[in-house]
C-alpha cells in the first residue's frame, strides 16, 4: 500500500481539463460561480495550481480530498476570505452571476452579503438567538423592527430551528446544543438572504442526528441557494451533493456528478481517495 | 493490508471456492448422467450441503461488508457483483444436485443413441469450457476472457430448442424410451439455464472490472 501511494503522490496530474470532461451540459451554460485559471499562493507555497471550475444554481457542490489539498482555500475564493491571510496571493477570475469579484471595485462586504458562508465549528456570538439572527441586517443599518422580526423567523423556520427557540428568543445563542448552534448560524446567513452559502466542514463538530438535520436542510436550502461545502465525509459529500469536485495538491484532479464520482469515477486518484486507499 | 482491504480478499477467495464447487459439482453431475454413476451423483447430493453453506457465509459477509466498510464505486461493484455472482452459482449446484438426484432415482440408463442424437456431447463440452472461462476471467478479472461466454452460450441454446423435435423423433421410432427421452429433456433444459447463469457470471464480472452494464443490453 505505501509503495503505490508513493507512485500516487509521484504523479500528480499536471494540467487537468475538467469543463471538457463534464457531463452535464447545463454546467456550461450560465453558470452561478465560474472560476478560470485560479492559482493561489501563501507566500511561497502555491496552494491552488490552475483550477477552471463551474458551478452551477440551485445545486449543491461538494469539495473532498485530502487535508491540505487546497479545498478549503478554493471555496474561500468565493467569498474573499483568503483576502485575510497577509500572504495570500492569487491569479484568475472568480465570477459570480458574470461578476468578477476580484475587481478593485467590489464592495466585499456586499460580496459576503451575497456569498454566505458557515464554518466548522459553530461561531454564534454571546448574544440572544434573535441578536444573532438579526445581527447582519443590523449592521446593514436596517432599523424597522417588523422587518427585522419578520427575516428572523424566516431565518430561523428555513433552518429548521423555529419551532425549538420560538418562544425563548431571549435566550443565549450559546446555550442551545452543538447542533442548534450550528443551525443558528446558518439563519444567521440565511437572514441577510445571499445566493449562495459556502460550507466548511459544517458537521464535523456534529452528532449524527444533528447532521442528518444540517444534511436535510441543505437538501431544502438548494431550491433557493447554491450551495458548496467542504467536507471530509464521503457519505455526506454522497448523500447530499449533486456534483463532487475531488482536490489533490492544489489541483482539480476530477468534477463530476456526484452519482459518477461515487459509481464510476474516470481517475485512478479519485477511486483510491473515496475508497479510502490513500489519503 | 487493511481491514477493508483484508476482508475484500477474503470475500473474493470464499467466492473463488464456491465458483471451484460448483463447478465441481456440475462437472461431477453430468459425468453421473452420462455414465449412469450413481456412487457419484450421491457425492454430488452430499456436497450441496456445501454449496447451500457456503451461499449463506459469502451472502453474510457481503452483508458485513456493507454495513461496516459503506464501498463506493470499485469497491461497491465489487459487493454487488459478488452477490450476484453468490447467487447464481447457488442456483447452477441447485441443477446440479436435481441431475444427480434424478440418476439416484432412476434405475435405467438413457441410451447413448440418445445421447448422440441430441449431441449431449457437445453440449457437455461447451458448458464445461464456459465455467472454464469464468473460472479464469474471475480469478484474473479477465473481461475477454468473460466475453468468450456469450457466443458459447448460443451453442447451448441451438442444442435445446433441437432437442424437442429430436427427441419427438426418437420417442416415435422406439416408444420404450419416453421415460428416459423425458428425463434427458428435461437436463437439456436444466443446462441451457446453467448456460444462463454462467452467462450472467459473465456479466457481473466484466461491470465489477469494467463498469460497464451488459444485463439486458446485448444483441441476440
Amino acid at each position: 500500500m505505501a509503495a503505490e501511494m508513493e507512485i500516487i503522490m509521484e504523479k500528480p496530474i499536471k494540467e487537468p481539463k475538467i469543463l471538457g470532461s463534464v457531463i452535464d451540459p447545463s454546467l456550461k451554460k450560465k453558470p452561478k460561480i465560474e472560476v478560470t485559471g485560479s492559482k493561489v499562493w501563501y507566500g511561497d507555497f502555491q496552494a491552488i495550481k490552475g483550477i477552471d471550475m463551474n458551478i452551477k444554481a440551485n445545486s449543491v457542490t461538494a469539495f473532498i480530498g485530502p487535508s491540505g489539498c487546497g479545498k478549503s482555500t478554493f471555496l474561500r475564493l468565493f467569498n474573499r476570505m483568503n483576502d485575510y491571510v497577509d500572504t495570500f496571493k492569487m491569479e484568475g477570475k472568480v465570477k459570480i452571476d458574470g461578476k468578477n469579484i476580484y475587481k478593485k471595485k467590489v464592495n466585499v462586504e456586499e460580496l459576503r452579503k451575497e456569498v454566505g458562508m458557515v464554518f466548522q465549528k459553530p461561531n454564534p456570538f454571546p448574544k440572544s438567538i434573535f441578536e444573532n439572527v438579526a445581527y447582519g441586517l443590523k449592521i446593514q443599518g436596517i432599523k424597522d423592527k417588523k422587518f427585522i422580526d419578520e427575516r428572523v423567523e424566516k431565518a430561523l423556520r428555513q433552518a429548521d430551528l423555529w419551532n425549538e427557540v420560538k418562544d425563548n428568543l431571549k435566550k443565549s445563542g450559546l446555550a442551545l446544543s452543538g447542533g442548534q448552534q450550528q443551525r443558528l448560524c446558518i439563519a444567521r446567513t440565511l437572514a441577510v438572504e445571499p445566493s449562495i452559502i459556502l460550507m466548511d466542514e459544517p458537521t464535523s463538530a456534529l452528532d449524527p442526528i444533528s447532521t442528518a438535520k444540517i444534511e436535510e436542510l441543505i437538501f431544502e436550502l438548494k431550491k433557493k441557494y447554491t450551495i458548496v461545502i467542504v467536507t471530509h465525509n464521503m457519505q455526506q459529500a454522497s448523500r447530499i451533493s449533486d456534483f463532487t469536485a475531488f482536490f489533490y495538491m492544489g489541483e482539480l484532479i476530477e468534477f463530476d456528478k456526484t452519482k459518477t464520482i461515487f459509481t464510476n469515477p474516470s481517475k485512478k486518484q479519485t477511486e483510491n481517495y473515496i475508497t479510502g486507499r490513500f489519503g | 493490508m487493511d481491514n477493508a482491504e483484508y476482508q475484500r480478499e477474503a470475500l473474493n477467495q470464499s467466492a473463488f471456492d464456491m465458483l471451484t464447487l460448483c463447478t465441481s459439482q456440475l462437472e461431477k453431475a453430468i459425468e453421473a448422467f452420462i455414465s449412469h454413476d450413481s456412487d457419484l451423483s450421491e457425492e454430488v447430493i452430499h456436497r450441496e450441503n456445501r454449496v447451500n453453506a457456503m451461499d449463506i457465509k459469502i451472502e453474510k459477509d457481503c452483508e458485513k461488508f456493507l454495513a461496516l466498510f459503506t464501498p463506493v464505486a470499485v469497491d461497491l461493484r465489487f459487493i454487488m457483483a459478488i452477490l450476484k455472482i453468490n447467487s447464481d452459482l447457488e442456483r447452477i449446484g441447485d441443477h446440479a444436485f436435481n441431475i444427480a438426484t434424478y440418476v439416484v432415482e432412476e434405475e435405467k440408463a438413457i441410451p447413448a443413441h440418445l445421447f448422440e442424437a441430441v449431441e449431449f456431447d457437445k453440449m457437455h463440452e461447451t458448458t464445461k469450457s464456459m465455467m472454464d472461462n469464468i473460472t479464469v476471467a474471475f480469478e484474473e478479472k479477465d473481461v475477454k476472457m468473460a466475453r468468450k461466454v456469450f457466443k458459447k452460450d448460443k451453442v447451448l441454446d441451438k442444442i435445446n430448442i433441437k432437442s424437442f423435435n429430436i427427441l419427438e423423433m426418437e420417442i416415435q421410432k422406439d416408444q420404450s424410451i419416453i421415460k428416459e427421452a423425458l428425463f434427458l429433456f428435461s437436463v437439456i433444459k436444466k443446462m441451457e439455464r446453467v448456460g444462463d447463469l454462467i452467462k450472467n457470471v459473465a456479466e457481473e464480472i466484466i461491470f465489477y472490472t469494467d463498469a460497464e452494464i451488459l444485463k439486458h443490453k446485448r444483441k441476440k
